[in-house]
């Protein structure tokens, strides 16, 4: 088995059961691990229909195999459940410590089902679990949670894993945090850990994750490492910048979403760059278990402190909300760790409440805080907090932009898919990568699929963000690449260097396995029809393959993507046919077959 | 002709962040780039008005030139 533990964790919450059983063996080679594994068991766990929010539902926190390894960036770990915010498969994906740590206790995955009675956490040092009392840090923020269960072990190396008050309100929304600032983010996963009553798992684990052929992977990893650094976007443009070198680059192209995607490029773009970020706010590079890229930023504002902001917080909480001030985003980024929200979803929910506040929608006199205005730096900061107490007017946010868009009659004005909120590239000019937003099994998402590298970036090759042709087919072959990259418990951004041979060779070295890079990718495509077919249960169709009216009617209104739409129905056919799926979206028996599920 | 050029991240160390200038009828992008003693394998994009562009491309009068450093993340 080499680098895998071989045992599961399982915990109910309900009866206070706690077991081990062994990594099904059989299935990991199908499904690999992380995303891969725990999706395939939800999907054969739970029944259609269950309620996320209710015991019922099942939360899986799964590594990969080569998470824990010598691999570069193997530290990261899956959060898959049934979402509370859309009923689909959620597997948000984190980095941090705490999945390494988890392996190094000697499990692949916990899963936790069932109800607690009262609040509690989960214990693990090794073999001893125990499920312990909670009901004290309830209602604490996250360093809060952190300081005080580190201190209740007694171990200040031990890794946490926690939600914050969004999650304890059930916040559909709500983020599972570890190590501080990392966030498993998206889909509302915290809120299925507060809807258990869990507040945190602490790990500390003495084990090692040996490789079934150690000299084998020394190569391959050297190999992989000496890619990375070479490579200008791993080696220089990310360690220099974090993710929020982008800022520039995607707004110079014109697909920057502003106003809630009412435009492409925003003014204050300079004003909350990476560059700028990196001038005056960083204090320190913050990277992730065993990674040499160290995207990571941790910044200092006003005497504040604290990791991040990502790319994509500075534009939800930037241009989404019209807001050029960097400190109030930095601010805004801090109070979402500390509450435990997805900052994503968080900003583009409350830059949706500025548009409704915009066309009257909603009243000032419902605000029991900052008016909702463009460019408030006052009220992306106390819109958020209210949202991660749920208080007041901020309850209604906490529900995220679909919901409340519903509540004020004007579900088209909310910028998701499936519910999910969109991220931080406009798909009207960018044609592959709108295809991808469509069809990506959580919703609304950019890292399923990346496909701004070839269309934005030119990696590994440059292709015409405009053009129809060949899309369909790179967003399925990205899709399935990233199904693996995933499982295997390694970082997505080493597929700026990395190609499918690269982490066939990891994951032969690692595990004994021999696979080709074409058998690998198809254990991708195998993982994301998993994940189809399950959303397919829960009602899902091909009429919700789609993107927000407002990215295929009204033309982009200024910029270099002026005067484009997204032509989604010219390129859903030809992708639902490479995926061997039929008219309505649904995979054919003999896909079904050759995928073997 | 007049060219405003935008520069990014780390191709701005020792030059500027954006500039109005005078250029010869003609100029290219790779002529713009040998100007600011910018190394080929630094240039990895390439945007003329928003749109992508080639080292050979031709510049126009009033154009914006944007050049990036390889750049990606997510
Ligand atoms: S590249 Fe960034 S997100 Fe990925 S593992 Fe490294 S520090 Fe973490």
């Amino acid at each position: 088995m080499g680098v895998y533990a071989g045992k599961i964790l399982r915990v109910n919450l309900t009866t206070g059961a706690v077991a081990t059983e062994p990594l099904p063996a059989e299935k990991a080679k199908l499904f690999l691990g992380g995303r891969g594994l725990a999706g395939r068991m939800l999907a054969e766990e739970i029944p259609a229909g269950i309620d996320p929010l209710g015991p019922e539902n099942k939360i899986f926190f799964a590594t990969g195999p080569l998470t824990g390894s010598a691999a570069p960036t193997g530290g990261r770990y899956m959060v898959v459940t049934k979402s509370p915010l859309n009923n689909v498969i959620a597997s948000s994906n984190s980095g941090g410590f705490w999945g390494a740590e988890l392996k190094f206790a000697g499990y692949d995955m916990v899963v936790v089902e069932g109800k607690a009675k009262e609040p509690v956490y989960i214990y693990v040092k090794d073999d001893t679990v125990e499920i312990r009392p909670a009901a004290r840090f309830w209602g604490m923020q996250t360093n809060e949670t952190v300081d005080a269960l580190l201190a209740e072990v007694g171990d200040n190396r031990a890794r946490v894993l926690n939600i914050g008050p969004a999650g304890e309100k059930l916040s559909l929304i709500a983020a599972v945090m570890n190590d501080r600032w990392r966030a498993a983010g998206r889909s509302g996963v915290g809120a299925v850990m507060g809807s258990k009553n869990l507040k945190a798992i602490v790990v500390r684990g003495s084990g090692k994750v040996e490789a079934a052929n150690p000299e084998k992977y020394k190569e391959v990893t050297g190999a992989a490492l000496k890619k990375i650094r070479e490579n200008g976007v791993t080696g220089e443009g990310l360690p220099a910048y974090g993710t929020a070198i982008l800022v520039n680059i995607i707004n110079e192209n014109g697909i920057y979403p502003t106003r809630n995607f009412q435009e492409g490029v925003f003014a204050g773009a300079e004003a909350t760059s990476g560059e700028t970020l990196a001038e005056k706010y960083l204090k320190k590079k913050d990277p992730c278990f065993r990674c040499p890229i160290a995207c990571g930023r941790y910044c200092e504002v006003d005497g504040e402190e604290g990791g991040g902001p990502e790319y994509e917080t500075i534009w939800a909480f930037g241009a989404d909300c019209g807001v050029s001030d960097l400190p109030s985003i930095i601010k805004a980024n801090n109070v979402c760790n500390e509450m435990g929200l997805d900052t994503i979803s968080a900003g583009a929910t409350i830059a949706a409440a500025m548009e409704l506040y915009q066309r009257g929608l909603i009243k000032p006199e419902e605000l029991d805080g900052p008016e909702l205005v463009w460019g408030s730096g006052e009220a992306i900061i106390e819109w958020t907090r209210k949202m991660g107490r749920a208080e007041g007017f901020g309850a209604r946010l906490a529900l995220g932009s679909a919901r409340l868009c519903e509540l004020y009659g004007a579900p088209e004005l909310s910028m998701t898919v499936k519910k999910l909120e969109l991220p931080a590239y406009d798909p009207r000019g960018v044609m592959g990568h709108g295809l991808q937003y469509a069809t990506a099994n959580r919703g609304g998402c950019h890292v399923r699929g990346y496909l701004i590298s070839p269309e934005i970036l030119g990696s590994p090759q440059a292709l015409d963000r405009f053009a129809l042709e060949g899309k369909a087919e790179w967003a399925k072959i990205f899709q399935d690449l990233t199904s693996v990259i995933d499982s295997l418990g390694v970082c997505l951004f080493t597929s700026f260097p990395l190609g499918a041979q690269d982490y066939a060779d990891l994951y032969n070295a690692a595990t004994g396995e021999s696979l080709t890079a074409e058998e690998l990718l198809a254990c991708g495509e195998r993982i994301f029809n998993n994940e189809r077919l399950f959303n397919l249960q829960e009602g899902y169709s091909a009429a919700d393959d789609t993107l927000p009216r407002r990215l295929l009617a009204e033309p982009m209104p200024e910029g270099p993507t002026k005067g484009h739409v997204h032509l989604l129905d010219k390129l859903l056919p030809e992708y639902y046919r490479l995926r061997g799926w039929d008219a309505d979206g649904v995979p054919t028996a003999e896909k079904k077959q050759a995928l073997g599920l | 002709m007049k060219i405003t050029v935008k520069l990014f991240a780390t191709l701005r160390t020792g030059r500027f962040k954006a500039e109005s200038r005078e250029y010869a009828p003609g100029t290219t992008v790779a002529g713009v780039a040998r100007e600011l003693n910018i190394p080929r394998e630094e240039l990895a994009l390439i945007l003329i008005n928003g749109r992508s562009a080639e080292p050979d491309s031709e510049l126009s009068d009033g154009d914006t030139l944007s050049l990036f450093p390889p750049v990606g993340g997510g």
